[in-house]
């Protein structure tokens, strides 16, 4: 039953679901950082990420376009949802922003079933990483590795962005004070324009790149946003550090834990979110 | 809140008449049994979310975990014929989904806002995860527990089965009406307006000296009952409890039901469920069935966007708006200060120490706050404290009240050491502040404000009142009349806050303070941005307030303060520059270089 290679190879499923949950998260934590808005949105732009790449995918064949489309028009929704919505909410209550965006997430998951209907739609894995790759000590799908390469890629051009560039020193001064950065005459409206922009991409992006491994349903993103939210509540609101840390610990309790009792992996991972609460409510690297 | 509302038995004759009236009406546009009985489970299950969103403020995405565990204890005890009784199976399942509240509530409380949000949609989907794996061999898993009975009465010569669409119909109804009419007297006791004051500013409501913590996770505990109770009953209908209940589902549809009817009216839930399920039923019959929840969706988006208060609220708001009258009189501080007629000298003497402080410091970080601060008060004393700005006054009263920890040093209230002791259980104690920005209630009214405070006095930090009506509040309106007639906002009395003009919130913010029956009142700058006129009505209203209490007033009105004083306390850079009668202070010459900024006169 346990035994060397099933460990090694469940630990590596971990590695990669729980990289595509941090960059989820990721995109999620960075928006409320920086907005203040919790995005209950975010599972429904996981799976229009999905979608959009199957349309590219089904008319060019193409798995590279299908992902850099998946990924720019989600940001581009993003980008339209923010003005033409998300902006009225920066001063309402937190809870009216997070009813507007579980509204919106339930929306565009109707959206999507009303075209494409409720039935699941294949993104098959690009040719040329079709099959598996032998790691010496063991023998591993390559998509998967392949997915694991470039999900660790898209989060570290998002590290660079938020702690390297201009617009992420803007990011993180808007974190702290954004009465402040606005004072200092930055343009704080335009600045969450792109980070939502920038968040749902990076919901999109882990939606199409996703989509070979679990195939699209309408509802793909629902209980992916409900993962998101333990990673969040185990690493800590806001904190990148802690997006990619409970990430990794949530891909990681899922699949180890299903070597054991499938059946309870999911209620073991929030088992630990609830420890977590009790031990450090702040999360593993939150401060508030 | 604001606004006067129908006495409780109109109401109640009201909701009877339409739950009698409803199976005679209603069918003939197309809402069968199944669907009314459908809507009342969702009206009882909305009672309770109702009680911890739209009163308390607290948004829970996780009703469906005490939803599905009242709902399958009731239903497994009942199927397995461990329990025969259906009234007591449901009774069963209603104390069960409490008891599961009460272990998530005391969990997911700990955090507000989003954190609350994401903490019970996990444990929401834990207990899902529950059900369908772990506990299967209990609930049937994916299948559900089927065969669960109907309700029936044996009572001697009585024996009705409720066995038919409409006898269930008039058994949910019964249900609902008990319910709502507890859900109401909750919503009118001592601890319903309490939940509200946490709903508008929960800091306030515990300095006030209300356990707000303790007060949430009560009613959290009494929503979850409700949802038990709505759980069971969704068995007992369809003789099938599916585990459905327990979906994320479950708790948006609820969440969305309360918003499209309206929070904080009770019977929102159940208009936005009556919404919910007859739409849903009409756009299958037109063929657009597989929109209707795109067509509800965007109507919760759109409803969010422009009607925050649901349909319920919109009417009463409508209805409100034709009978409010034009214009409240406003008070003007010089027609309304009648409280100054005669001040009694305070006598001469001064009592024991009251307050101390024993080298009390702070330190954040590197950054020195306060250090070694000893000061002491005398009963009947008012007490300045001066300093410039950035000198640790406001850091100093934050201590003596229990907002904030020090880092050094012990702090006496009447001789007994509250160092550690929070915010609330100071206020009990006898010691209470008013802020330098105000902090009220700001969608209550003056009058609502002060009960909030009244109330901390009369019941202590927490009491489980639901039953009782706050008008039956032994000496509460006295109390409060009293404090308005002081303030000169009786005629103000049921105004919004919203309305107050910036004069009359000052003295409301000291209303507040004051109403939780101090020995000792801290005043943080109590004439900050005050009108000349405003500060002398204020300063008078201040000397009234000393009669039979101790004042510690931060001010930077020198002259105000220095009328009023007995003795002055300076500050200057996180610790004490010196004490003395306002005489001494103004002839103190590091006093005046301390104000002067270091500037040495010749």
């Amino acid at each position: 039953m346990l035994n060397w290679g099933n460990f090694s190879s469940q630990l590596f499923n971990g590695l990669v679901s729980g990289a595509l949950l941090a960059l989820i998260s990721a995109g999620l934590t960075i928006i409320y950082g920086t907005l203040g808005v919790l995005n209950l949105a975010h599972g429904a732009l996981f799976m229009l990420g999905g979608y959009a790449g199957f349309v590219a995918y089904q008319s060019t064949g193409s798995f590279v376009v299908a992902v850099v489309v998946g990924a720019v028009f989600v940001g581009l929704v993003g980008v339209i949802l923010e003005r033409v919505l998300i902006r009225f909410f920066y001063e309402r209550p937190e809870e009216d922003q997070i009813l507007v965006t579980f509204g919106l997430g339930i929306v565009l998951v109707e959206v999507v079933r009303a075209v494409f209907g409720s039935l699941t739609q294949n993104v098959p894995a690009p040719a040329w990483a079709a099959g598996v790759t032998s790691l010496g000590f063991m023998i591993y799908p390559t998509y998967r590795l392949l997915v694991f390469g470039i999900v660790a890629v898209a989060l570290a051009a998002l590290y660079l962005l938020l702690y390297r560039t201009r617009l992420g020193m803007v990011v993180r001064a808007g974190i702290e004070d954004p009465t402040m950065v606005d004072a200092l005459g930055i343009n704080i409206q335009r600045t969450f324009m792109i980070v939502f922009g920038i968040g749902a991409m990076a919901a999109g992006f882990a939606g199409i790149v996703n989509a070979p491994i679990i195939s699209i349903t309408p509802n793909v993103g629902d209980d992916i946003l409900i993962e998101c939210f333990v990673v969040v509540v185990i690493g800590g609101v806001g904190s990148f550090a802690g997006a990619i840390v409970g990430g990794v610990v949530a891909g990681e309790i899922l699949s180890l834990t299903s070597m054991f009792n499938p059946s309870y992996s999911a209620v073991m991972l929030f088992a630990v979110m609830a420890l977590v609460l009790v031990a450090r409510p702040q999360g593993l690297f939150g401060t508030r | 809140m604001v606004g006067r509302s129908l006495p409780g038995w109109l109401v109640a004759a009201i909701l009877a008449a339409v739950l009698v009236v409803a199976p005679f009406v209603l069918p003939t546009i197309g809402a069968n049994a199944d669907m009314l009985s459908r809507i009342l489970i969702w009206g009882i299950f909305g009672l309770g979310f109702d009680l911890i969103f739209g009163y308390t403020g607290l948004l829970s995405f996780g009703q469906s975990a005490f939803y599905g565990s009242g709902g399958f204890l009731a239903a497994y005890l009942l199927v397995s014929g461990k329990i025969g009784d259906v009234f007591l199976g449901l009774a069963v399942g209603t104390v069960g989904g409490a008891l599961v509240g009460l272990v998530i509530g005391a969990l997911a409380l700990r955090r507000t806002g989003i954190y609350l949000a994401m903490i019970t949609v996990a444990f929401g989907e834990m207990f899902f995860f529950l059900e369908n794996s772990p506990l299967s061999a209990w609930t049937g898993g994916e299948n559900g527990l089927p065969n669960v009975p109907k309700p029936a009465i044996h009572l001697g010569p009585i024996d009705f089965a409720f066995n038919t669409d409409w006898r269930m119909y008039g058994f949910i109804a019964a249900i609902y009406f008990l319910g709502f009419i507890l859900a109401r007297r909750i919503v009118n006791s001592p601890f319903g307006h309490i939940l509200t004051a946490i709903r508008d500013n929960a800091p306030r409501a515990r300095a006030v000296g209300h356990a707000v913590q303790r007060y949430k996770l009560a009613v959290f505990v009494i929503a979850a009952a409700y949802a038990g109770l709505a759980g069971g009953l969704e068995g007992v209908l369809q003789g099938y409890m599916a585990p459905d209940a327990f979906t994320f589902d479950t708790s948006g549809q609820l969440v969305m039901q309360t918003i499209i009817g309206g929070p904080a009216t009770l019977f929102g839930p159940l208009i936005g469920a009556a919404v919910w399920l007859y739409l849903r039923s009409i756009l299958q019959v037109v063929g657009f069935g597989p929109a209707w929840k795109l067509v509800l969706g965007l109507v919760f988006v759109v409803l969010i966007v422009f009607l925050r208060h649901g349909i319920v609220g919109g009417i009463l708001q409508f209805a409100g708006r034709r009978t409010t009258p034009e214009a409240i009189p406003t008070s003007s501080g010089a027609q309304g200060l009648h409280l100054v007629e005669r001040v009694a000298e305070r006598p001469a003497t001064r009592g024991d120490v009251v307050l101390e402080a024993r080298g009390v410091g702070k330190r954040y970080g590197g950054i020195i706050a306060n250090s070694d601060i000893s000061f002491a008060v005398a009963e009947g004393e008012i007490r300045g404290i001066i300093g410039p700005n950035g000198a640790g006054k406001s850091t100093f009263f934050k201590m003596l009240t229990g907002e904030i920890l020090p880092t050094a040093g012990r702090i006496f209230l009447f001789g007994k050491d509250i160092t550690g002791n929070d915010v609330t259980a100071i206020s009990q104690q006898g010691l209470s502040k008013s802020y330098q920005i105000n902090q009220l209630f700001q969608k209550l009214t003056v009058r609502q404000n002060l009960n909030i405070s009244a109330l901390s006095r009369t019941r202590g930090k927490f009491r489980l009142d639901l039953i009782r009506h706050v008008d039956e509040v032994p000496e509460l309106n006295a109390d409060v009349a009293e404090t308005l007639r002081l303030l000169s906002l009786t005629e103000r009395a049921d105004a919004p806050v919203s309305e107050l003009a910036y004069g009359e919130k000052r003295r409301l913010e000291i209303g507040l303070a004051l109403g939780t029956g101090p020995r000792i009142l801290l005043l943080d700058e109590p004439l900050a941005g005050m009108s000349p006129q405003e500060r002398a009505d204020t300063v008078k209203l201040l000397k009234q307030i000393a009669r039979g209490r101790t004042l510690v007033i931060v001010e930077h009105d020198m002259d105000a303060l220095f009328g009023m004083a007995d003795r002055i306390t300076v500050f200057n850079e996180g610790h004490i520059l010196a004490e003395g009668t306002p005489a001494e202070i103004q002839a103190n010459p590091g006093v005046q270089e301390a104000y002067l900024g270091g500037v040495h006169a010749a």
